[in-house]
């Protein structure tokens, strides 16, 4: 059987290729249900991270995924809507989506995952990705219940999962070490 | 059980249970934090990191489409009127999963330096020059046994900050999707025998040196267009699946 091939640095110049132009707009910004998720890269040091790249996977807003092992065929696929998203920080660690909120989808032990949108981290000085999630501000009980934020003890840690609302949008800033750090996962 | 692609994992999904994708072989990777490569000591998070049994939203992920690839995109050599300057290269080789199933339609994407070692990206400031017939930049989508081609110049050694007298060996950049969120890998390619791979930290940051071989490709010469180019062939491996599902 072949073995792995490790993972190295995306490196400081990602952007002679990816992201592409409008990877960062998953729905058009006059959609109905548009969220704008904002957020800053931050270091151990608190100074920002001005070439990092953020990738997100969620489920359109019935929470069905674009994706052939979702056996779910009742539930509506969206034309036009990938799940999938690209934005590189600009030289001031920001980062920006647009996007709408997933719906819950299925988890382990058959219970239901609040709504959620997995985020891949890539940087410079990061040799393998950091995996993180976003949680939504106004699902507290789903939240509550959600199987992957229950399996975080620190309440502290587990907040840090949770986007916060601000004016025009949500906020989720990431902090890769140090004070308020992140939780990120093992996948 | 059998590991009947995609049959099984359907059934299972629909009572929330997945067969996720597997974890062994994981240290392959490099660590977080390795501070001989310095910018990881800022970097690096310093809490352990959570497990996540595999979800929906772990083995389902990005499927990109043909329709996004033009058809010479694969071909760093053409993006411009006149041929960059350099050494042309084939790279070719295939992607597999562990289990050594080819991993069909799946976008590649690579960048690279230029045959001076410069990058056209604002933030480099070495002091070589730039070729006006040169991006850098290509992607391709692999066929259906899994085979990916790109034609490109090889990428010169350039210096960087990182210690004194420091160069990164020559490489070029390889990002893959795979089936599923779960699989998604960003590497390099480097070349066989370069010199400069005793004081790579980036390079050395993998633990151990069989797996480091793994992201060297490797000359071939049957792959080699006379009086036109050199051949190189590297294969990559990405995660496979789970026999079993996960337990809760």
């Amino acid at each position: 059987m072949p073995a792995l091939t490790p993972s190295q640095t995306i490196g400081p110049f990602l952007r002679i290729q990816v992201p592409y132009d409008g990877e960062e707009r998953l729905v058009p910004e006059n959609d109905p249900d548009a969220i704008h998720i904002r957020g800053t890269v931050f270091d151990g040091e608190g100074e920002i991270v001005d070439d990092a790249l953020i990738e997100i996977w969620q489920a359109n807003r019935a929470g069905r995924y674009a994706h052939p092992e979702d056996p779910r065929d009742e539930l509506p696929v969206e034309e036009g809507f990938s799940g999938f998203g690209r934005c590189a920080t600009d030289s001031e660690g920001r980062f920006e989506f647009i996007t709408v909120k997933p719906g819950p989808v299925p988890g382990p032990g058959g219970r239901s995952q609040a709504p959620h949108i997995d985020v891949s981290v890539f940087a410079r000085g990061l040799l393998k990705r950091l995996v993180t999630r976003i949680y939504f501000p106004d699902e507290a009980e789903a939240n509550g219940e959600d199987p992957v934020l229950s399996s975080i003890e620190d309440p502290k840690e587990r907040d840090t999962l949770v986007a916060i609302p601000e004016e025009g949008g949500l906020r989720f800033d990431i902090h890769l070490q140090g004070d308020g750090e992140t939780a990120f996962f093992v996948v | 059980m059998s590991k009947e692609e995609g049959t099984v994992a359907s059934e299972l999904t629909r009572n929330g249970e997945v067969i996720g994708y597997r974890h062994d072989d994981l240290e392959v990777d490099p660590p977080y934090l390795y501070p001989d490569y310095v910018s990881t000591r800022t970097r690096a998070p310093k809490r352990p990191l959570v497990p996540l049994a595999h979800t929906l939203s772990e083995i389902t992920g990005p499927v990109y489409g043909d329709e996004r690839i033009g058809e010479l995109d694969h071909d760093l050599t053409r993006q411009y009127e006149d041929e960059p300057l350099g050494e042309r290269i084939i790279v070719h080789g295939r992607l597999f999963d562990q289990d050594g199933k080819p991993v069909r339609n799946s976008l590649i994407e690579i960048w690279q330096a230029n045959a001076s070692g410069r990058y056209r990206h604002d933030g480099d400031r070495h002091p070589a020059p730039l070729d006006p017939n040169f991006s850098g930049g290509g992607r391709c989508m692999t066929d259906d046994d899994g085979r990916y081609e790109f034609i490109t110049v090889k990428p010169g050694a350039y210096p960087w900050k990182n210690n004194p007298n420091a160069w990164r060996s020559r490489h070029i950049h390889f990002s893959l999707f795979g089936p599923a969120f779960a699989t998604r890998l960003i590497t390099q390619m480097f070349f066989p025998g370069d010199p400069l791979f005793f004081q790579d930290p980036i390079f050395n940051s993998v633990p151990d040196p069989k797996d480091r071989d793994r992201m060297i490709c490797r000359y071939d010469h049957d792959r080699t267009v006379p009086e036109w180019a050199l051949g190189y062939e590297f294969d990559i491996v990405l995660r496979g699946r789970d026999a079993t599902p996960m337990e809760d």
